[in-house]
């Protein structure tokens, strides 16, 4: 994991009392809200229904230990005693008070943690594949890349206001868990024919009212001349994305409005000027970043008996935990595993203090210190030995977290909707739980087999609706709740943007209506065939038959 | 309206002149660039300091040709949100080597000192009792930066490099 040095450490402390100062004028009246809003943003301060929400950066969703005790500790402190891991790999606070922020900061940077571009219309906190330096089919790990991209975008003095926010995510793997194709920028680590390492670089991709998938404006960038790069995306953009309205303000609509050709030669050309006397990171630099992300120490001989199949065959739950949420490591005798923060009923992200510590505790034990946070509001211990997997089961049942239902129907991606936020059109939550409720049977779940259900609760689309298998998005209809559903939308390698599939439901419908996709998904398919295979070969028709037939 | 330059409080000997309106007789003029080139003969013939005054949307490519005339360009902000001219002062700086005053006037406070500074303005256009004192403050708060920019203080990738030419 990275470790702050001491220009780091000076850095984050600065900031924070820069916005103590901030804070204190607000306090004061110097400040009017309308001119602490950016700055408060800037920050990740949000002013929502009920009270603040800070939403606290976790760069590349990687953490330690000891960051997530002290998360555990700001909840407590801070909060109602839980936090609720987001979309973007971040974790946010609900219940928090304007005057308490500085001193919540200054406990943050002790961890080296911060808040600085979780939101406000800047480079946004970059995200990566959750189980980079872990899994089986990586090329490089995308990290020492994000890390790269976390310090040159810290209060670029340049794109620190952009036309709108831009979310860039890394992967360094074959297969994307990084949802690549619906961020401003998407950078996947690729060789080329000459068997060098370099980026993918993809332009325009995003969600909102909107829905885009980005392009590749270059197949090959040497991983040397990223930062150049990027700094000539962004000026492009600084200098043409547009500011007259806020909803066609994003990259995706500059490169909808001039097209994609276009854009990638403007790109190339300010490119051209830039690479010429900027002052890429040195290799020195490059080299003393890698060296933090260098692989834990595996035990070499970890490969041989692992004991697994005997605790299979005497535990049949830890069997199922085992089956759905541990994954392929490329360490012989190490899994990677998936803590579901979605329990049967649960609130999807949610996690309270007492489990955040002891995730902490089994991180420690278990898994070289670490921990990811996951844009499907789960979390992951990378590095587990597989001999200690059924141990670390044990752990996470003790406090409820062995929910064996990553990937499945249950495992539900929901934005916090109007129980807590200011723009929100309807309610994410009690929808989300439901449906967990309603399928609650495990068997039932597997039965069905994998499917992304995403949830939103505005058009702003943070729940990720137009990338679930099903996506759900909640709307207000003269003071009612009302509930859209869109199939066939997915984040992989293959992303597509679902298609709304008819009136919507209401509240009370809603979750009758996904219990009749997926009957007939069930109804329908061929042996083995998943879901959004499945739609993929049937498109619409028969979907919207059976949900609207009774109607 | 307060001028804070070089990090003090400066005299404004500039007159902006409007596009539709007379230019002054004597002192230095800045004008838009649109005016620039349709007069550029009688403001030459002035014989007297040549100013900018261009709008955030107005490209820097558009007046780089003749950028040893002028001795100021100031870039305006119609809001602190619109964030063009940061862009155009580090072409200005870093690219066309333009050395003379770079000034942000408009929508400009305290809470933005900091990146203009960094992007290579060094005149600022400021309102309000105090103005000094909060600039001085605001390009203190924060000493370490990750860029690389035309700035003359150090950028981290050097502090690093210093320190570890020193171990």
């Amino acid at each position: 994991m990275y470790r702050y040095d001491e220009f780091d450490h000076a850095f984050v402390h600065q900031r924070v009392a820069q916005f103590r100062d901030q804070v204190a004028r607000r306090l004061t009246g110097e400040l009017s809200e309308d001119e602490f809003k950016p700055l408060r943003l800037m920050n990740g301060l949000y002013l929502q229904l009920h009270a603040y929400m800070l939403r606290v950066a976790i760069p590349y969703g990687t953490l330690s230990s000891r960051q997530m005790r002290r998360l555990a500790h700001i909840a407590r402190r801070y909060d109602k005693g839980f936090g609720h891991i987001t979309t973007r790999q971040n974790i946010q606070y609900n219940w928090i008070q304007l005057t308490e922020v500085p001193d919540l900061l200054a406990e943050l940077a002790e961890v080296e943690m911060h808040a600085i571009q979780t939101s406000g219309n800047c480079i946004r906190n970059v995200t990566a594949d959750h189980f980079a330096g872990a899994a089986a089919d990586e090329i490089e790990d995308p990290r020492v890349w994000c890390e790269i991209i976390r310090q040159w975008s810290t209060l670029h003095p340049e794109f620190s206001f952009l036309p709108r926010k831009f979310k860039i995510a890394v992967s360094g793997a074959v297969s994307d868990r990084a949802a690549l194709r619906v961020h401003d920028i998407g950078l996947q680590l690729c060789h080329n024919d000459a068997g060098e390492i370099g980026f993918e670089v993809m332009v325009g991709g995003g969600q909102g009212r909107t829905p885009m998938l980005a392009k590749t404006i270059r197949e090959f960038l040497p991983k040397a001349e990223l930062l150049s790069y990027l700094e000539s995306i962004l000026r492009v953009y600084n200098q043409l994305g547009r500011r007259d309205n806020i909803y066609k303000a994003r990259i995706k609509i500059l490169v909808h409005e001039i097209g994609v050709e276009t854009l990638a030669k403007m790109v190339e050309a300010e490119w051209h000027q830039v690479r010429e006397g900027f002052t890429d990171l040195p290799q020195d630099e490059v080299a003393r970043i890698e060296r933090y992300f260098a692989p834990p120490p595996f035990d070499p001989a970890a490969g041989s008996d692992t004991g697994l199949d005997a605790a299979r065959r005497g535990d049949s739950a830890f069997d199922r935990w085992l089956e759905q949420n541990v994954d392929a490591h490329k360490q012989p005798g190490y899994a990677i595993a998936t803590i579901s923060l979605k329990p049967e009923g649960g609130v999807p992200g949610d996690i309270d203090a007492e489990q955040m510590d002891a995730v902490a505790d089994l991180a420690e034990r278990f898994s070289f210190d670490e921990l990811r946070a996951t844009h499907q509001q789960n979390l992951v211990l990378p590095h587990v030995r597989k001999r200690d997997l059924y141990a670390l089961w044990q752990g996470l049942k003790a406090h409820g977290l062995a929910t064996a239902n990553r990937g499945l129907i249950g495992d539900i991606i929901a934005c916090p909707g109007m129980d807590y936020c200011s723009l929100a059109t309807a309610r994410s939550i009690p929808v989300a739980q439901a449906i967990s409720t309603r399928f609650q049977d495990l068997a039932r779940q597997k039965d069905i087999g994998d499917l992304r259900l995403n949830i939103s609760g505005c058009i702003n689309a943070c729940g990720h609706h137009h990338v679930g298998h099903i996506g759900i998005l909640g709307l207000e209809k003269k003071g009612v709740e009302n509930y859209q559903i869109t199939l066939g939308g997915r984040a992989d390698g293959k992303a597509a943007i679902g298609a709304i599939i008819g009136p919507a439901f209401s509240a009370d419908d809603i979750v009758g209506a996904v219990e009749t996709v997926v009957d007939t998904y069930i109804d329908l398919r061929q042996t083995g065939e998943p879901f959004i295979d499945a739609y993929a070969r049937l498109g619409r028709e028969p979907f919207k038959e059976r949900l609207y037939a009774t109607h | 309206m307060p001028l804070i330059k070089n990090g003090a409080s400066a005299e404004d000997p500039w007159q902006f002149a409007a596009d539709d309106a007379a230019l002054p007789e004597h002192g230095p003029v800045a004008v838009s660039p649109a005016r620039w080139q349709r007069e550029k003969a009688a403001l030459r013939a002035r014989g007297e300091p040549l100013g900018l005054l261009m709008q955030s949307g107005e490209q820097v490519e558009d007046i780089v040709a003749d950028l040893k005339e002028f001795e100021l360009i100031a870039l305006d902000f119609p809001t602190f949100r619109d964030g063009r001219p940061y862009s155009s002062a580090r072409l200005l700086r870093e690219r066309y080597g333009f050395a003379g005053e770079l000034r942000a006037v408009g929508d400009v406070s305290r809470d933005q000192f900091l990146f203009l500074h960094r992007c290579g303005f060094n005149a600022f256009q400021v309102t309000g009792a105090g103005a000094l004192e909060a600039w001085l403050r605001a390009v203190s708060e924060i000493s370490i930066w990750y860029q690389p920019t035309n700035d003359p203080r150090g950028a981290l990738g050097v502090l690093r490099h210093r320190r570890a030419a020193a171990e």
